[in-house]
């Protein structure tokens, strides 16, 4: 173990003073530390496990595409190690049964250790333990609903306390008192809405209601007749999917704005309001850690890039950001690591200085429980279908996914539902 | 007052969203038997024809407007009369009477359907705007009617009084239901059974066209929308009785209101497994459905 450590350091060493030198070197480095990893020869392989076909793809197809531009990024700039990254595309079908055959074929079958994936908390739930049974290793881009911090898994996505309590936060400084809470019915809307009662109820106001709709629901006057008899100045929206294009072509049917009733929601990014249309969404608020229009020198590198790999029409988003993070923070862990061990790479990980300049702003991993610490950015639907910022955080938030530094979180008992 | 005006609205709009759907399905399935899963895809198609119009009057006129909405329906009838023509003379017709062989080949066909949808228009949904004169409503007391939804009463009451009158006051419902009826007769009579079939089933999916203009307004216009009606279309279609255009009518309502009604009393996802349920006990007891055509065509 410890002769393989020196081998790999050193290599690594000679690998970052001979970076400038001709390709033919860096491909010998990458092949040397293929005989001790079992790679193949000037390559490493990375997986890509994501939705390609069902009702998921929709949203995990801008995902994928993200991974991808990153990758070729890096690839175009010499590698990793000196090694291009390859990698290999497995759909997970919108099915969590699928997604988990589909890991454990990237694991076992062809031997990849390191794999991004995922987007809703199901399919990770599936392959969780796959991931912890063969030590290997899952970058997870989309923000959820915490209460999980797994060794085998880094989380790029936002945890409760970089999302849904800011928001929370934000809008009880603005004065709403009356909060409505509506979601799909599934593990993630349900775990929000718990936190969001816990801290609604701390500060002294009032849920007037919260329902649930089935995540095919396409008839949403019975939850619309129940948000007007509640009569609630604000709605928190934590509906996914196609239920926001219903719920929201249908509150606008009625005429109703975001000057009658103002929504929140967690899982409106810019090509939902693509979908939706801005004429319906202008001036809703979401709550994400990244905007298209976010403002730094990065985002808009990230932005024509993404924009000229894949078309003028398309649109960054939150967790298209968040998983293009994710392959460079696992490039600067494999480089501090000096290897592609899923062992070492880890520990480089919890080491906490891994760190990257995102389009977001600079990212960390805390070690302790592998979220990143990032900025928390409100924002308002403009009419162009941008979102804009209205309010931010001066300095990122750390994560907190057990919400263990809250005290009502703590008094009202949250826990993880199974 | 305001409240249970309210409900009944709501009852009867999303019955006759059911009925729209169901529709096509009551024709193809009801008249001529075919368990057609790719009805769903026919809804899709017509939901996707609405929006290519949206975007073929915004590239003429500049702006989509209202007018691209009145030309979108007959343009999504027109296409999926035309598809479901082709899907029939292509594989239904050679599985006439293989009812398990005829639901898997139109699953394939939803499959393939969806894809294709995928291909050419992205897995991302697309956007179709409310034409203007739908965008707003009629305000009585505390309750908002909506021009959209009772558009789609209006027009599920047009849809329903065309088929009605084509199948009982035009010779073309009288060959249709004299085919459905004893085909051996019809053809000794000199109809041409074939086309017959190719009609009456471009017709049902026809009508599943024009219900997917309406379900674009209502929601998301992407790949997987007819899935999300297909269910519930062919409960309104066994609940109403085979066969029986007044059976599917009083499905659909029943399917509307309950589910309106119950979904006011108790969660979202719990009011579907009630409907759900409701609908499974009804059938125990009356497994033909509400209504029951006797006629020996139909004792297997």
């Amino acid at each position: 173990m410890r002769r393989k450590t020196m081998t790999g350091n050193l290599l690594a060493k000679a690998v970052a003073l001979m970076a400038s030198v001709a390709m033919a070197v860096t491909v010998s480095g990458c092949a040397s530390i293929s005989s001790t990893s079992g790679e193949a020869e000037g390559t490493i392989k990375v997986g890509l496990l994501h939705s390609m076909t069902g009702s998921m793809a929709i949203s995990e197809q801008a995902v994928l595409d993200a991974e991808k531009l990153a990758i070729s990024e890096i690839n175009a700039s010499g590698g990793v190690l000196g090694c291009q990254v390859a990698y290999q595309e497995e759909d997970g079908a919108s099915d969590p049964a699928t997604f988990a055959t589909k890991a454990e074929k990237l694991i076992d079958q062809d031997g990849i250790s390191t794999v991004f994936g995922c987007w809703t908390s199901s399919s990770r739930k599936a392959v969780k333990s796959i991931f912890e049974d063969y030590d290997a290793l899952l970058f997870y881009p989309v923000q959820y609903e915490g209460m999980e911090a797994s060794g085998n898994i880094v989380y790029t996505g936002a945890a409760p306390n970089q999302q849904i309590v800011p928001a929370v936060e934000y809008l009880i400084d603005q004065g709403y008192t009356k909060f409505f809470l509506l979601g799909s019915d599934y593990v993630f809307p349900r775990t929000a809405n718990m936190i969001i009662n816990a801290q609604v109820k701390a500060a002294g106001l009032e849920v007037v209601g919260e329902e649930y709709a089935d995540m095919t629901q396409t008839d949403f006057a019975a939850i619309i007749a129940k948000i007007e008899e509640a009569q609630p100045d604000v709605i928190v929206n934590t509906l996914n999917g196609t239920g926001n294009v219903s719920f929201f072509k249908q509150m606008a049917e009625k005429n109703y704005t975001s000057d009658t009733y103002m929504t929140m929601s967690f899982s409106i990014a810019e090509e939902e309001v693509s979908t939706i249309g801005a004429d319906i969404l202008k001036g809703h608020m979401v709550s994400w850690n990244y905007y298209q229009t976010t403002d730094t020198p990065e985002n808009e590198a990230f932005v024509s890039a993404y924009k000229k790999a894949y078309g003028d029409t398309r649109v960054t988003s939150d967790p298209a950001e968040a998983a293009y993070d994710a392959v460079y923070l696992w490039k600067a862990a494999c480089e501090k690591a000096g290897s592609f061990e899923v062992d070492k790479v880890i520990a480089a990980i919890e080491s906490g200085d891994i760190s990257y300049k995102a389009p977001e702003g600079t990212v960390t991993i805390t070690g302790s429980n592998h979220h990143l610490a990032k900025p928390v950015r409100i924002g308002a639907v403009g009419e162009d279908g941008l979102i804009y910022e209205v309010y931010a955080t001066d300095s990122p938030v750390e994560p907190d996914p057990y919400l263990e530094t809250y005290d009502w979180a703590v008094s009202a008992g949250i826990k993880p539902l199974e | 007052m305001a409240e249970i005006a309210n409900t009944l609205f709501n009852g009867l709009s999303l019955g006759s969203i059911y009925l729209l759907v169901a529709l096509g399905l009551s024709v193809t399935f009801g008249l001529m038997g075919i368990i057609n899963m790719a009805h769903g895809e026919f809804v899709m198609i017509g939901a996707y024809m609405a929006y290519v119009m949206q975007q073929i009057f915004a590239a003429l006129f500049g702006r989509s407007g209202s007018l691209y909405y009145i030309a979108a329906i007959p343009f999504a009838f027109a296409v999926t009369f035309l598809l479901g023509c082709i899907m029939e003379r292509t594989l239904v017709t050679r599985l006439y009477g293989r009812k398990m062989d005829s639901l898997l080949a139109t699953w394939g066909i939803s499959l393939i359907l969806q894809q294709a949808a995928r291909s050419i228009f992205g897995s991302q949904g697309v956007n179709v705007n409310a034409p203007d004169f739908l965008k707003s409503g009629i305000q009585i007391g505390g309750c908002t009617f909506s021009y959209n939804r009772i558009f789609i009463i209006c027009m599920v009451a047009a849809c329903l009084g065309a088929v009605w009158f084509l199948m009982n006051k035009s010779s073309f419902g009288a060959q249709m239901r004299a085919t459905m009826q004893n085909r051996a007769m019809a053809q000794c009579m000199g109809i041409n059974t074939k086309k017959v079939d190719c009609l009456t089933f471009a017709l049902g999916s026809g009508l599943a066209g024009v219900a997917g203009c309406s379900v674009a307004l209502l929601g998301s216009v992407d790949s997987t929308v007819g899935q999300s009606y297909i269910v519930y279309s062919f409960m309104t279609v066994v609940l109403g009785g085979v066969g029986n255009l007044l059976g599917t009518v009083l499905g659909a309502m029943i399917i509307g209101f309950s589910s309106i009604i119950v979904e006011a009393y108790q969660s979202a996802s719990i009011a579907r497994a009630i409907v759900l349920f409701m609908i499974i006990v009804f059938l125990q007891f009356r497994p033909r459905g509400l209504f029951t055509i006797r006629s020996r065509s139909l004792d297997e």
